[in-house]
C-alpha cells in the first residue's frame, strides 16, 4: 500500500520543497528552481495518476489488447512539459535582464516597485 | 571564445547523428513515442552542441536569427493551415481529412500487434513535421538570445 | 445581413484561429514592412470581433453552441460508440461565454487601435503585436472552452503573453521586474490549477467540465481542489489577499496593454464563476462558498481604494482601483452563490445581484481601460505618471480630459454612465441580503469619487504649466481607441435595461442552469 502511494507522497514532497525554496531562498534562480520543482510534483502526480499496475506502454499498434496505462495524463504532462519549458525560459531571460540592469539577483536588492 | 579542436572535432562529427535522430522522432512520432517537440528538441540541442563547441559570432555568420525566425513562423503557420484545411472539406477545425483516404499518410492501421506502418494516420505526422520545425526555431532561437546575453537593449 | 454557413458553423473554431494566424504570421509580414505588419494586426483583430458579434448573435438566438474539435460534424460531442463519455476538445459557449468573448474582443479591437500610435516609437514592435494577439487567443480560450484542461493551456497562454507585455518596455529594469512578479505568480497559479484537474480527473476520469459536473460527488479531494481553484484564479483576478501584484504589472506595462491586462483579469474572475456554477453548482456548500466569495470582494473593494487614495503613480492608483472594482464583481456574483439553493430568494434578489456582478464586469473593462488608455495618452505627451509634476493638462488635452472625466465619473457611479447601472444593481439587490455589505459598497464608491476628483484636479485644472508648454492633444488613432471604449461607457449607461435583457439576463440564466450546461454535452436533461 505504501509502496503503491509512494510517487504521490514523493509529488507532494516535490512540490512542498519547490514552494519552500521559492519562499525562503532570496535569489531569483534559486526562486525560478523552486518553481520548476513544483513543475515536477505537478508532473509527477499527473504520471503517476494514469499508473495502471501491469499496464504496458500505450501504443497501438504493439499490443492494444493487454492492460495500458492512461495515454491522456501522459499527454497533459508532456503539455505541461512544454509550458513549463517556455515559461522557464521566459523567467530566465527576465532575471538575464535584471541583472544587467540592478547588477544583481538577489531578491533584497531587487525591490524598486513599492507601495 | 571557442572550445578546442577536439571538442569541435567531435561536434563536427557528432552534429549529422543527432540531426538524423531528431528527424527520426520527429517522422515517427505517430508510431513511436515522440513526436514533434522531442524530436525538435533533440535537433535544437544538435545546435547547442554547436554553440558549445564554436564561438558565437561564426554561429550566428552561418545561421541568423532571423531565418530561424522563419522556420518558427513557417512551422506554425503549416500548423494551423492544416488544421483550417478540414473545414474545406467539410469536417471540423483539427479534422484528420487524410486519414484512411488512401493519399499520402493515408493507409488505414492494421488491427492487431504490428511493427507499424510509417504511412498511416493522416494529418497527425504533418502536425508533428509542423511542430518539429517551430520547436527546432522557436528553442534555437532562445538558446542564441540568450548566449548574446540580454536582447532587448531598448528601453 | 446573411451570415455564410460555414462561418456560422466554425465559428467558435475561427473565434481562435484567426487571432492565432494572425499572431503567427506578424512576424513575417513585419519584415515586408510596419504598415503592412500594422494593417495585418488590425485586419484580425476585426475578424475576430466580427466572429465574436456572430457567434453571440447565434448563441444569444439558439442557445448553446457546441463544437467538438476534430470530430466529423461540430456538434457530435458524444460519439456514438464511446459509450456516452465525451471524447475531444469541446468548446462549450453559452450566453456567457458568448458575452465574455464579445466584450474582450471590443476592447482588445480598441487597444490595437490605439497601440498603433502608442507604440509607433518603440522597438521590437513585431513581437507586440504577435504577443497582443495572442493574448486575445488566451483571454478568448478561456472564456469558450468546455474543457479543464483545456481551460489550464488557455490560462497559461494568457500569462506568458501577458507577462512578456508587462516586461516589453523595459524602463530600466523595472518593467521586467514587476514581468517577473507576474509571471512569476501566474504560473505558481496554473500549476495550482493543474493541481486541481489532476485531482478531478483521478477521481472522475474526465476532462470535460459538464462530465465531471453529472459525476460530481463533493468528496474531500473535490473541496481540496475547489479551493485550489478559487485561491489560483483569484490570485489571477488580483483579488486581495492576493493583489500585490496587480499594482506593479498594471503601472509598468503599457498603457495599452493594461487596458487589455484588465480584461485578462476578468477572463480568470470567469474561471472561478464557471468552476463555481458549472463544474460544482448545486454540490456546493453553497452559503459558505457565497460568504468567502463576498468577503473577498469586501476586501477587495475596500483595501484597494484606501490603498488608492494616497498614490502619486497616475496608473498605480487606477490598479488599486481596479481592485477595488473587482470585489464588487465578487460582491455581486457572490450574494447569487450564498442563495443559490433557495429559489425564492435567488428569484427576490439573487438574480438581480449576480446580474449586477456580471454587468460590472463588462462596465469594468470600458471604463478602466478608458482610464488606462487616457492615463496612457497623458504618459505619451508628457513623460511623465507622476500626479505631483503634472498639470494644467485641461487647456492643450481637451479630448483627452473629456474623455477621463468620463471614465472617471463612470467608475465612480455617477449616472448617466454605465458604473451607476450596474453599481445601482449591485446596491439594491446586496441590501436585501445583507444592508452592512450594500452600505460598504457604496462608501468605497465615494471614496472612489474622492479620489478621482483629486486625479483629476492635479492633472488638468491649474494654470498652463511651463514644462508642457509644447504639449499637444494626442494622434487620431489613440483618440479613436478611447472614443470608442467612451461611446460603450456612455451607451450602456443610457439603455441599461436594453443592455442587462440582451446579453446581462442570458448570461446569468446560463451561469445558473448548470443542468442545462450539462445537457448541451451530454445530451438528455
Amino acid at each position: 500500500m505504501v509502496l503503491y502511494n509512494l510517487p504521490f507522497i514523493a509529488a507532494g514532497l516535490l512540490m512542498a520543497f519547490g514552494i519552500a525554496a521559492m519562499l525562503l531562498r532570496r535569489n531569483l534562480i534559486k526562486m525560478i528552481m523552486g518553481l520548476s520543482l513544483v513543475e515536477a510534483g505537478v508532473n509527477l502526480l499527473l504520471v503517476s495518476l494514469g499508473y495502471r499496475a501491469g499496464g504496458i506502454a500505450p501504443i497501438f499498434t504493439n499490443a492494444p489488447r493487454d492492460l495500458m496505462v492512461m495515454p491522456t495524463v501522459q499527454a497533459m504532462t508532456l503539455t505541461n512539459i512544454v509550458i513549463g519549458i517556455a515559461t522557464t525560459a521566459l523567467l530566465l531571460s527576465f532575471v538575464m535582464v535584471i541583472y544587467r540592469r540592478y547588477g544583481s539577483a538577489e531578491a533584497d536588492v531587487v525591490r524598486r516597485l513599492r507601495g | 571564445m571557442s572550445m578546442s579542436k577536439i571538442v569541435r572535432a567531435a561536434a563536427c562529427v557528432l552534429l549529422p547523428f543527432i540531426l538524423v535522430f531528431g528527424f527520426y522522432i520527429v517522422m515517427h512520432g505517430h508510431l513511436t513515442p515522440g513526436g514533434g517537440f522531442q524530436g525538435g528538441a533533440v535537433i535544437a540541442t544538435g545546435f547547442v552542441l554547436l554553440m558549445a563547441a564554436f564561438s558565437y559570432d561564426s554561429i550566428t555568420a552561418r545561421l541568423s536569427k532571423s531565418s530561424l525566425t522563419g522556420g518558427e513562423t513557417l512551422g506554425l503557420l503549416l500548423f494551423i493551415v492544416t488544421a483550417a484545411v478540414a473545414l474545406g472539406l467539410g469536417g471540423t477545425f483539427f479534422g484528420n481529412w487524410l486519414a484512411n483516404s488512401g493519399a499520402i499518410f493515408g493507409t488505414p492501421v492494421a488491427f492487431g500487434a504490428n511493427p507499424g506502418n510509417l504511412n498511416t494516420a493522416g494529418v497527425i505526422p504533418i502536425m508533428n513535421l509542423a511542430v518539429g520545425i517551430e520547436v527546432l526555431g522557436g528553442l534555437s532561437v532562445i538558446l542564441l538570445y540568450m548566449l548574446s546575453g540580454v536582447h532587448e537593449e531598448v528601453a | 445581413m446573411i451570415v455564410p454557413s460555414l462561418l456560422l458553423q466554425h465559428a467558435p473554431a475561427l473565434l481562435l484561429a484567426v487571432p492565432m494566424l494572425g499572431a503567427f504570421a506578424t512576424p513575417l509580414l513585419g519584415r515586408l514592412g510596419s504598415g503592412i505588419r500594422n494593417a495585418w494586426a488590425v485586419l484580425a483583430m476585426l475578424c475576430t470581433l466580427l466572429i465574436a458579434v456572430v457567434l453571440a448573435t447565434e448563441v444569444l438566438a439558439t442557445g448553446t453552441i457546441v463544437y467538438a474539435f476534430g470530430a466529423a460534424a461540430p456538434h457530435l460531442s458524444v460519439p456514438l460508440d464511446s459509450g456516452g463519455i465525451p471524447i475531444r476538445i469541446i468548446f462549450t459557449v453559452d450566453a456567457m461565454s458568448a458575452f465574455m468573448a464579445l466584450f474582450a474582443s471590443i476592447v482588445g479591437f480598441a487597444v490595437l487601435l490605439y497601440s498603433l500610435k502608442s507604440q509607433s516609437r518603440n522597438s521590437g514592435q513585431d513581437g507586440y503585436y504577435a504577443l497582443l494577439l495572442l493574448l486575445t487567443v488566451g483571454i478568448l480560450g478561456m472564456v469558450c472552452t468546455g474543457d479543464l484542461f483545456n481551460f489550464f493551456v488557455f490560462l497559461e497562454i494568457n500569462s506568458l503573453a501577458g507577462a512578456a507585455l508587462v516586461a516589453y518596455r523595459v524602463d530600466k529594469g523595472v518593467a521586467v521586474e514587476a514581468g517577473l512578479k507576474y509571471a512569476v505568480l501566474s504560473t505558481l497559479g496554473g500549476l495550482l490549477v493543474l493541481f486541481a484537474i489532476a485531482l478531478l480527473y483521478g477521481q472522475y476520469d474526465a476532462l470535460n467540465i459538464a462530465m465531471i459536473a453529472s459525476r460530481m460527488q463533493f468528496t474531500l479531494l473535490d473541496k481540496v481542489a475547489l479551493v485550489m481553484l478559487v485561491v489560483a484564479l483569484a490570485m489571477k483576478a488580483g483579488a486581495v489577499p492576493m493583489h500585490f501584484w496587480t499594482p506593479d504589472a498594471y503601472s509598468m506595462a503599457p498603457s495599452a496593454v493594461t487596458a487589455f491586462l484588465v480584461v485578462a483579469s476578468q477572463a480568470s474572475l470567469y474561471g472561478i464563476f464557471r468552476v463555481v456554477f458549472s463544474l460544482y453548482g448545486l454540490a456546493l456548500d453553497c452559503l459558505t462558498v457565497g460568504w468567502v466569495l463576498i468577503i473577498l470582494g469586501v476586501l477587495s473593494m475596500f483595501v484597494g481604494v484606501t490603498m488608492a487614495i494616497p498614490q502619486k503613480d497616475v496608473k498605480r492608483l487606477m490598479a488599486y482601483h481596479a481592485v477595488s472594482q473587482t470585489g464588487y464583481m465578487l460582491l455581486g456574483v457572490g450574494v447569487g452563490v450564498a442563495v443559490l439553493g433557495n429559489q425564492d430568494l435567488l428569484t427576490a434578489y439573487g438574480r438581480i445581484a449576480m446580474e449586477g456582478g456580471i454587468f460590472h464586469i463588462i462596465n469594468h473593462a470600458m471604463y478602466k481601460g478608458l482610464l488606462f488608455l487616457t492615463a496612457g495618452a497623458i504618459f505619451y505627451r508628457t513623460g511623465t505618471r507622476n500626479l505631483n509634476k503634472l498639470g494644467g493638462l485641461g487647456h492643450s488635452m481637451k479630448w483627452t480630459m473629456v474623455f477621463f472625466m468620463i471614465g472617471a465619473l463612470a467608475i465612480a457611479g455617477i449616472p448617466p454612465f454605465n458604473g451607476f447601472a450596474s453599481k445601482l444593481m449591485i446596491y439594491e439587490s446586496v441590501f436585501l441580503f445583507n444592508p452592512l455589505l450594500s452600505i460598504i459598497a457604496m462608501v468605497v464608491s465615494i471614496l472612489t469619487l474622492a479620489s478621482f476628483v483629486k486625479v483629476f484636479h492635479s492633472i488638468f485644472m491649474g494654470p498652463k504649466l511651463p514644462e508642457y508648454a509644447d504639449v499637444r492633444e494626442v494622434p487620431a488613432p489613440m483618440l479613436i481607441g478611447m472614443g470608442i471604449l467612451a461611446l460603450f461607457v456612455i451607451l450602456f449607461g443610457i439603455f441599461p435595461q436594453q443592455v442587462v435583457d440582451l446579453l446581462i439576463t442570458p448570461a446569468a440564466a446560463a451561469l445558473i442552469d448548470q443542468g442545462g450546461y450539462i445537457a448541451s454535452i451530454l445530451g438528455g436533461a
